[in-house]
């Protein structure tokens, strides 16, 4: 099972890494742009009268700033995942009788009746 | 995916506002539900949220030569049913639109059903379809999360096209202008928000069979 998921990760890492390695396709303004501002470029080289009739309340005030926020967005949801997996996965060894955990408390035991019979 | 603030005519904006809003309050429902009737998986639903949270923010590049971002909103469809992504995903699409000018208050109705409501919908049906047909459990979520996310993107491109007809060849020319920016960029990210919705199964099988249980989720399988 370990085995599986490692070559899961790999093969997502390879899907994602081989777009930058591989040529890009000829004339693009700009390499990498995101699909949603192309969609909108569309939208206003289709209809250059459509005026947006709202604006955001709140604009992140330079890229940096954009990408602190994603950033953030990415590790609260990490995060809680991550949170919740160590959680199970603790939960689920405490329940095996021979895992190292039970063998260093059993020893933590033995350690502490050592020092009471010493009292 | 996202629309971005003001790109959708008010009456556009209105109606899938509209659209979105009796999913919204069965979602809302099926929270309830779920944390009232299986307290136990709470937390494995604020994951479910979470893994969408990590996934719709990553940008990641395309063999197009644009860059876009999964969903994230197969793994929650699967497990819990597809009602409640509708409000996980409308918190995500809220944080990003107040927060990262990413989508917008008035395009949000729309955003929300292309992400929250058509995906997780297709991920469900793919993925009992896929089961029902004997598929090994592997493949079915891999299937479900892949075309959930691809489905977000068509849904998305078809809502552009029915705002924005192309003057000449009307909404079936604009459909497959817009498909072709966001539905073929969308194809390796669809192969990876699979594979990692497997990846994501695949641990919890091994270390969460008991909410899995608690959901009857693949009963009996067990590595």
């Amino acid at each position: 099972m370990r085995r599986i998921n490692l070559w899961l990760v790999a093969a997502v890492l390879v899907v994602a890494v081989l777009p930058l390695i591989l040529p890009l396709p000829r004339g693009l303004a700009e390499p990498f742009a995101g699909a949603d501002a192309q969609a909108q470029a569309a939208i206003t080289a289709a209809q250059p009268d459509y005026q947006p009739w709202f604006r955001p309340l709140w604009e992140p005030p330079s890229g940096e700033i954009e990408s602190l926020l994603f950033a953030l967005q990415a590790a609260l949801g990490a995060g809680l995942l991550g949170y919740y997996l160590g959680l199970r996965r603790g939960e689920s060894q405490r329940g095996k009788p021979d895992s190292d955990r039970a063998r260093h408390s059993d020893r933590a035991r033995h350690d502490a009746q050592a020092v009471d019979a010493r009292d | 995916m996202h629309i971005m603030e003001g790109f959708l005519p008010p009456i556009h904006a209105a109606a899938w506002g509209l659209a979105s809003l009796p999913f919204l309050v069965m979602g809302a429902r099926s929270v309830a539900r779920v944390t009232r009737e299986h307290p136990r998986a709470k937390l494995l639903l604020a994951s479910a949220g979470a893994f969408a949270f990590v996934l719709s923010a990553l940008k990641i590049p395309s063999v197009t030569g644009s860059s876009s971002h999964p969903t994230g909103t197969g793994l929650g469809a699967i497990l819990f049913g597809p009602s409640v992504m509708a409000v996980l995903g409308a918190i995500v699409l809220l944080f990003q639109a107040l927060l990262l000018a990413h989508g917008g208050l008035t395009t949000l109705g729309a955003n929300i059903f292309s992400m929250a409501i058509a995906g997780p919908w297709v991920a469900y049906g793919v993925y009992r379809l896929a089961r029902a047909l004997g598929a090994p459990l592997s493949l079915g979520v891999f299937l479900a999360a892949a075309l959930a996310d691809l489905a977000t993107y068509l849904v998305t491109a078809a809502q552009l096209a029915l705002a924005f007809p192309d003057p000449v060849s009307g909404f079936l020319g604009a459909l497959t202008k817009f498909g072709s920016i966001f539905a073929l960029t969308q194809v390796p990210l669809a192969v990876i928000e699979g594979l990692l919705t497997v990846l994501v199964v695949n641990l919890l099988i091994q270390y969460s069979r008991d909410d899995l249980d608690e959901l009857a989720f693949a009963p009996g399988v067990v590595r």
